[in-house]
């Protein structure tokens, strides 16, 4: 019993890691109706930003934001100049301009802060708690992400610019007949999804270590956590994050050989929840006219 | 395009080499000397120059410099050498296409210092097959000293095979009753690995093993295995991670509170790229394996080979780390290669060069550790297989036991 909650309570800790970037993963979702496959290494570029800035000597939190407000800029600039004049291609060439950033912001990030390991600080406390199980950045980052959630949460639900831009990504057409500007909306879409990404780019960083491919898993869980919650729903992408690293973490420990299949397990997971609810676990079901 | 131009000039290489054979009528005497003149000896390397592993083209620069400084004092039997640098960004098709290039455009008569484990695999059965040397391999994989079956391939450093038995025989020695937990990496290194180090500890494997705990590349952090071998309630800690998993497994480990003795292996063990970035005062106490003496410890201050490798260093690589071990690891590889044309006689064959190479008794290299010496023979392609443990103590790795030599692995 007492492993079972220890396996419990550390898979809450790595799932924080998957929550806390499904949430980036869902946000730009809405905002453009697509994945977008850049959205790892855009948060790593934001992370070496702000790694950048506190090497220059300025303190956690004004690096925190100075980067928040440096991705807002470097979404909608991507949006306007990279993506804009692809938007009415087809999906398949949408997706290969997304590995293209993908591969620019890797090289970009390698070229200038070079391929090795960096720490980065947390600003949390770093003891450990509940018999050493999860420290205080566990606590810190986790909280960050449901203050996170509730922010998109509260945008979408209960602001017109949130409604105004599920109206944009999900009907674009429509949208523009009521008056809703289209592409400002989706700017800001790509603006806050890069803001959010900075965000869970500077929070796991102090888990995993800065360099130049450190979302490249992560950013695999986080699509996973997302789908198994729900591609429009935030609470759930961020449910489905937790779940995610709880159902790995038991595995590992109760499956036979598990240890080594932890992935494939977590993989199974999404197999299984799209089977029985394609939507996600959270998520609604969408009706399309023909 | 580029395979095309290759096949071109392996046609035209092929129908040259008719030619000559047609010609001459000894076609393998002449082409058991290639790269082989009056006064030079044409030797080529492969290191990855650009890309994510271009930190080890080092590597090529300090070897460049390291034989023009042979070159400078006359060479060996009167011959220069003519070393020739490619780059493969350690991808394994681009380290065939530049070793044949070097084998059939250039002639080099060997190659030397070719840089990892999957680029050597690539042009293995090439290198045999055209009966070129391909001396001392960076890579850690036993599979580099096979002389029945590939006579013209040879390693250099110790195996991985040959750390992990150090490992097991330091423990059975000093600490009988130790409680292992093992973190590794779900992969060939690691299982193989893994399976030397409970072939170390023979039959007292399962006794002494309280975990193991297996990480995928693919994982973002090693936290939960952490955990897990805290819980387990081991009192060693075999690390066998590698980069960035290496400085999380140390840092969770001291941040969890679970201070084990820890040893890491020793391709992870680098002060300036893992133990920097986890927290010096976090990796305290950390045990691994050297064979080359560290520049930067102080106890080699006054040491008459460590000057000479910096006087070296500021006359021949000035724009080099003199931190950086891999200016050590070229100088010590580039001496040995030294030796073995020395020993390979007045006019050297490709043969000559092997037959010398796997001939080595007890020799001494600049920069190796006292007690690690160079021993080869007919049947044993592994040249260094003798390791000291060393304990790192905050600033710098400090000797910890006497060198260990674990002969065959």
């Amino acid at each position: 019993m007492e492993l079972l909650l220890q396996q419990i309570i550390a898979g809450l800790a790595t799932g924080g890691i998957y929550a806390c970037f499904a949430l980036a993963v869902v946000m730009i979702y809405q905002a453009i109706d697509h994945f977008n496959f850049a959205q790892g290494e855009m948060a790593m570029f934001s992370t070496y930003v702000a790694w950048q800035l506190m090497a220059w000597g300025l303190s956690f939190w004004l690096a925190f934001g100075l980067t928040f407000v440096f991705s807002l800029v470097m979404g909608a600039f991507l949006y306007l100049v990279v993506l804009k004049p692809v938007q009415n291609a087809s999906a398949l060439s949408q997706i290969v301009a997304f590995i293209a950033l993908m591969c620019i912001f890797n090289s970009l990030a390698g070229t200038i802060w070079d391929y090795s390991v960096k720490p980065f600080p947390s600003p949390f406390p770093e003891t450990a708690l509940f018999g050493a199980l999860v420290t205080g950045h566990d606590l810190g980052m986790i909280a960050v992400t449901l203050i996170m959630l509730a922010g998109v949460f509260y945008f979408f639900k209960f602001s017109t610019l949130g409604l105004a831009m599920r109206a944009a990504a999900q009907n674009p057409e429509s949208a523009q007949l009521c008056g809703v500007r289209v592409q400002m909306m989706t700017a800001l879409g790509w603006a806050l999804a890069a803001a959010i990404g900075s965000v869970a780019g500077m929070m796991v960083a102090y888990k995993v270590f800065l360099e130049p491919n450190m979302m490249y898993s992560i950013i695999l869980y986080g699509f996973a956590a997302a789908i198994v919650g729900g591609l429009d729903s935030p609470a759930g992408a961020v449910a489905g994050g937790f779940l995610l690293g709880v159902v790995e973490n038991l595995t590992g420990v109760y499956v036979p050989g598990g240890s080594e299949l932890k992935l494939t397990f977590a993989l199974l997971l999404i197999v299984v929840v799209l089977m029985f609810k394609p939507t996600g676990l959270f998520g609604h079901r969408v009706v399309k006219r023909v | 395009m580029m395979n095309r131009t290759d096949c071109a000039s392996c046609i035209r290489a092929t129908l040259a080499a008719t030619v000559l054979l047609a010609a001459t009528g000894a076609g393998p005497a002449a082409a058991e000397s290639q790269g082989i003149t009056e006064d030079t000896i044409k030797i080529g390397n492969i290191v990855p120059y650009s890309g994510s592993a271009s930190a080890y083209g080092n590597i090529g620069e300090a070897l460049k410099a390291c034989f023009a400084m042979f070159n400078e004092k006359g060479g060996v039997h009167g011959r220069k050498i003519d070393f020739i640098s490619l780059d493969d960004g350690y991808s394994p098709p681009k380290t065939v296409e530049q070793a044949r290039r070097l084998v059939e455009r250039d002639k080099v008569a060997a190659i030397v210092d070719v840089l990892g484990t999957p680029t050597n695999n690539a042009i293995h059965d090439y290198m045999n097959r055209k009966k070129i040397p391909q001396l001392f391999v960076i890579s850690g994989a036993a599979k580099w000293g096979q002389p029945e079956k590939y006579p013209w391939t040879m390693g250099w450093q110790p195996t991985n095979s040959a750390e992990a038995h150090v490992y097991a025989r330091y423990i059975l020695d000093t600490l009988p009753e130790a409680k292992i937990g093992i973190l590794y990496q779900n992969d060939d290194y690691g299982k193989e690995w893994l399976e030397e180090f409970r072939d170390g500890l023979g039959d007292r494997a399962d006794a002494l093993i309280l975990a193991e705990e297996p990480y995928e590349t693919s994982d973002p952090s090693v936290d939960s295995q952490i955990v897990k071998l805290a819980a387990s309630g081991a009192d060693v800690f075999v690390n066998i991670s590698l980069s960035k998993f290496a400085t999380q497994s140390i840092r969770k480990a001291n941040e969890i509170g679970w201070k084990p003795l820890q040893f890491l292996n020793s391709v992870s063990a680098s002060v300036g790229s893992i133990l920097e970035p986890a927290g010096l005062e976090r990796s305290t106490g950390i045990i691994t394996a050297q064979y080359l003496k560290d520049a930067t410890d102080p106890q080699f201050a006054d040491d008459a080979e460590r000057k000479e490798w910096e006087a070296w260093m500021d006359k021949y690589y000035p724009s080099g780390d003199k931190t950086n071990s891999f200016n050590v690891f070229a100088y010590a590889g580039c001496h040995t290669m030294m030796h073995v044309l020395q020993e390979a006689g007045e006019n050297p064959t490709q043969e000559s060069i092997m037959t010398a190479a796997g001939n080595m008794k007890d020799v001494a290299i600049p920069m190796l550790l006292p007690g690690v010496t160079i021993t080869t023979g007919p049947d044993d392609f592994y040249p260094i297989e003798t390791l000291q443990l060393v304990r790192f103590n905050g600033t710098f790795f400090e000797k910890y036991s006497d060198a260990i030599d674990v002969g065959k692995p």
